[in-house]
């Protein structure tokens, strides 16, 4: 190693490089791996074929989250084509000896909030997923990003993966949150900035006081959505906080263990006068609550504002596309418009700080007649949580039902499907058309804005009904 | 699984000149719910091609006859949002060998590299060029050389070249792919695990 200063991101990724190709990808190495049941059947399939066999189970994780519901889990699951895939999940890992966290099992949840939450998810590691949410695990100053089943076949195989090394970005936040405005906010905000496409062909790392400041679901929340503007990923550099939401975690380390752990997390951070290819800074203070308006993540803006009349960088008629599929004109307001749909849940804003903030705006007050709500823990570990802390109280007192684990209508693979035509408000992370079921139109935002719509029933700045 | 040899293609080409086209587009998550890589095509674009019941819309490209052809030209920003390699398959599976756009996002560029669809990215005027050309002729033929590296209309004789790693070209000229390679240096990751933290 050389004493050339280092990014956190360049730390954790050269040191997993098996192999370097010239003039091609980086054989990566692989620390951990979650399979879910939609994006890995065709894996196991392809190294039943090739006659492979699993080259270390200990290091993969599976749980059943895309295609579950969330009602009635104790039943068996309906449609037969999801209840084949939940099969061939659990099939596939007892044959191979994977850890299997499927329906009814008191671990099961979203993959990225059941990772975290039981302690597997760890700085410095490298962790994928067949899904592109798999980012949200950068949280812990861990290199996490999403792949495709071939690539679910190669670490079930190899443990490795094909990477060419993605370029480095910087995104700095100053400054203090205004009342309201939560971690959703800030990367909402940060990719209307950026562009749905602007991140692409980049790995992020957020600094600043804002993440300093920022708990571990807040972090995670930010890193997640970092794929919404097309990065391969997000990493933030690991502190106490990381720590401290780590230790006495069912899976982390313990005793020598963890002090060997710990000496080798406090070296990941980036070095002073390391360099990106891209820096932006941002000012806390221009954050506003965040409301998307249109059919990609990066359309989003204040929620006091009005609908730009085009967005730099898409051509007019893509941009008047994807108004007209939301029934929306330019320089409309967005405060005052019909809410039918509320879904709070989601890899992105399904954590327990998430129910807290939501339950911190409906304590007291009514859901509106018309809005359908679904609130949807991220695990059975949330689930738990809500009840013990008395959410589950305030929430029902509102008229509102809470369900079982899974992820739900953020992509509507089960029954949680928003009809056509109508508007859903979504802590969850697109809003691509029909995304929450076809013809639905989705308006991404954070819990707060989230549980403002579900008691007014209308689109509503969260922060008059704060105290 | 293996897939065809990339040489030399030659066709003609259909156009979807809509930016940012995400894989929920290309393939909903409704329709993931197969265990076998089977039948995708059958849903490509599937909420952009058909009305709920069934029905063919007209005015959607794939319902077009005067289209067609193994390359599918899109706008910038193509490939978007999940990382379900569903949307190479449906879009190999339809029967196209080659992608087209002005810009990709990075996982379904893997994604289609891995499966053997060539995505070929090329400079926003060339794109522009492209869809002119098809404009003036539904058939007008795209010639795509790999080995060349380059991308040709073949009636104006107009060219661009595109980049693409030199092992992953040639993996796409013999129909290899990564796991080929990674079983072959199985020792080697065996000893890098050894000394892994974790």
């Amino acid at each position: 190693m050389s004493n050339k200063p280092a990014t956190l991101f360049d730390k954790v990724w050269d040191s997993h490089v098996v192999r370097k190709i010239e003039d091609g990808p980086d054989v990566f190495f692989i620390d951990r791996h979650f399979i879910h049941e939609v994006t890995s059947p065709v894996a196991f399939l392809g190294m039943e074929k090739r006659g492979l066999k699993v080259m270390f189970a200990d290091k993969t994780f599976a749980t059943a989250d895309h295609n579950t519901p969330t009602i009635n889990q104790h039943l068996p699951v309906k449609d037969p084509l999801s209840a084949n895939q939940l099969k061939a999940l659990e099939t596939n890992s007892n044959k191979y000896g994977i850890s299997h966290w499927g329906l009814g099992n008191p671990k099961n949840g979203i993959v990225h909030v059941v990772g975290p939450e039981n302690g597997i998810t760890l700085p410095g590691m490298t962790i994928v997923c067949g899904d592109s949410h798999t980012s949200t695990h950068g949280a812990f100053g861990a290199i996490a990003f999403g792949i495709g089943t071939s690539e679910v076949e190669m670490v079930l195989s190899s443990q490795c993966i094909m990477q060419p090394k993605p370029k480095k970005m910087r995104i700095n936040v100053t400054g203090k949150l205004g009342k309201g405005i939560t971690p959703k906010d800030v990367t909402l905000y940060i990719i209307s900035r950026l562009t749905a496409a602007g991140a692409t062909g980049y790995f992020v790392e957020y600094a600043g006081e804002v993440f300093e400041n920022m708990s571990m679901e807040g972090r995670m929340t930010v890193c997640n959505m970092s794929i919404e503007m097309g990065a391969r990923g997000g990493i933030i550099a690991p502190d106490e906080t990381t720590y401290n939401y780590i230790k006495g975690r069912d899976k982390a380390p313990k005793g020598e263990a963890w002090d060997k752990a710990l000496a080798y997390w406090k070296t990941l951070k980036t070095d002073a006068g390391a360099t990106f290819d891209q820096e932006y800074t941002f000012d806390a203070a221009d954050i506003e609550p965040m409301i998307t308006y249109g059919t990609n993540p990066g359309m989003g803006m204040g929620i006091t504002k009005h609908i730009p009349a085009a967005l730099a960088g898409d051509s007019k008629s893509s941009y008047e596309k994807s108004l007209q599929y939301m029934g929306f004109q330019e320089e409309e307001a967005m405060i005052g418009k019909k809410v039918d749909y509320v879904f709070i849940g989601s890899c992105t804003n399904g954590r327990i700080e998430d129910f807290r903030a939501f339950a911190s705006i409906v304590k007291g007050r009514k859901k509106a007649d018309h809005v359908t709500a679904w609130i949807v823990p991220g695990s059975h570990i949330v689930e738990q949580q809500i009840k013990e802390e008395g959410i589950l109280d305030i929430l029902t007192e509102a008229g509102f039902q809470l369900r079982q684990p899974g992820c739900s209508a953020c992509l509507a693979m089960n029954d949680d499907k928003v009809p056509a035509g109508k508007y859903a408000v979504s802590t969850s992370n697109r809003n691509f058309e029909g995304r929450q079921g076809p013809g639905s139109r989705t308006m991404l935002a954070s819990p707060l804005v989230a549980a403002a719509a579900a008691v007014t029933g209308v689109v509503t700045d969260p922060r008059e009904l704060i105290a | 699984m293996a897939y065809d040899k990339f040489t030399i293609l030659k066709s003609s080409a259909v156009p979807m000149p809509i930016e940012n086209v995400d894989t929920d587009q290309i393939i909903p998550a409704r329709f993931l719910k197969a265990t076998e890589r089977a039948g995708f095509g059958d849903n490509l674009f599937r909420d952009w091609r058909y009305e709920t019941d069934g029905t063919p819309k007209k005015d959607f490209v794939l319902n077009n006859p005067i289209y067609s052809g193994k390359i599918l030209v899109g706008g910038k920003n193509f490939g978007s949002g999940s990382s379900r390699e569903h949307a190479a398959w449906a879009i190999y599976d339809y029967g196209f060998r080659c992608v087209v756009s002005s810009f990709f996002a990075d996982i379904f560029k893997n994604n289609s590299l891995n499966v053997g669809l060539l995505p070929v990215q090329v400079s926003p005027e060339f794109l522009d060029k492209i869809f002119t050309a098809i404009e003036a002729n539904p058939k007008a033929e795209i010639e795509v050389n790999l080995e060349a590296q380059t991308i040709t209309i073949t009636a104006t004789g107009e060219s661009e070249s595109f980049a693409i790693n030199s092992y992953k070209k040639l993996n796409m000229m013999n129909g290899y792919d990564d796991i080929d390679y990674l079983q072959a240096m199985k020792d080697e990751i065996k000893q890098f695990a050894e000394k892994s933290l974790y």
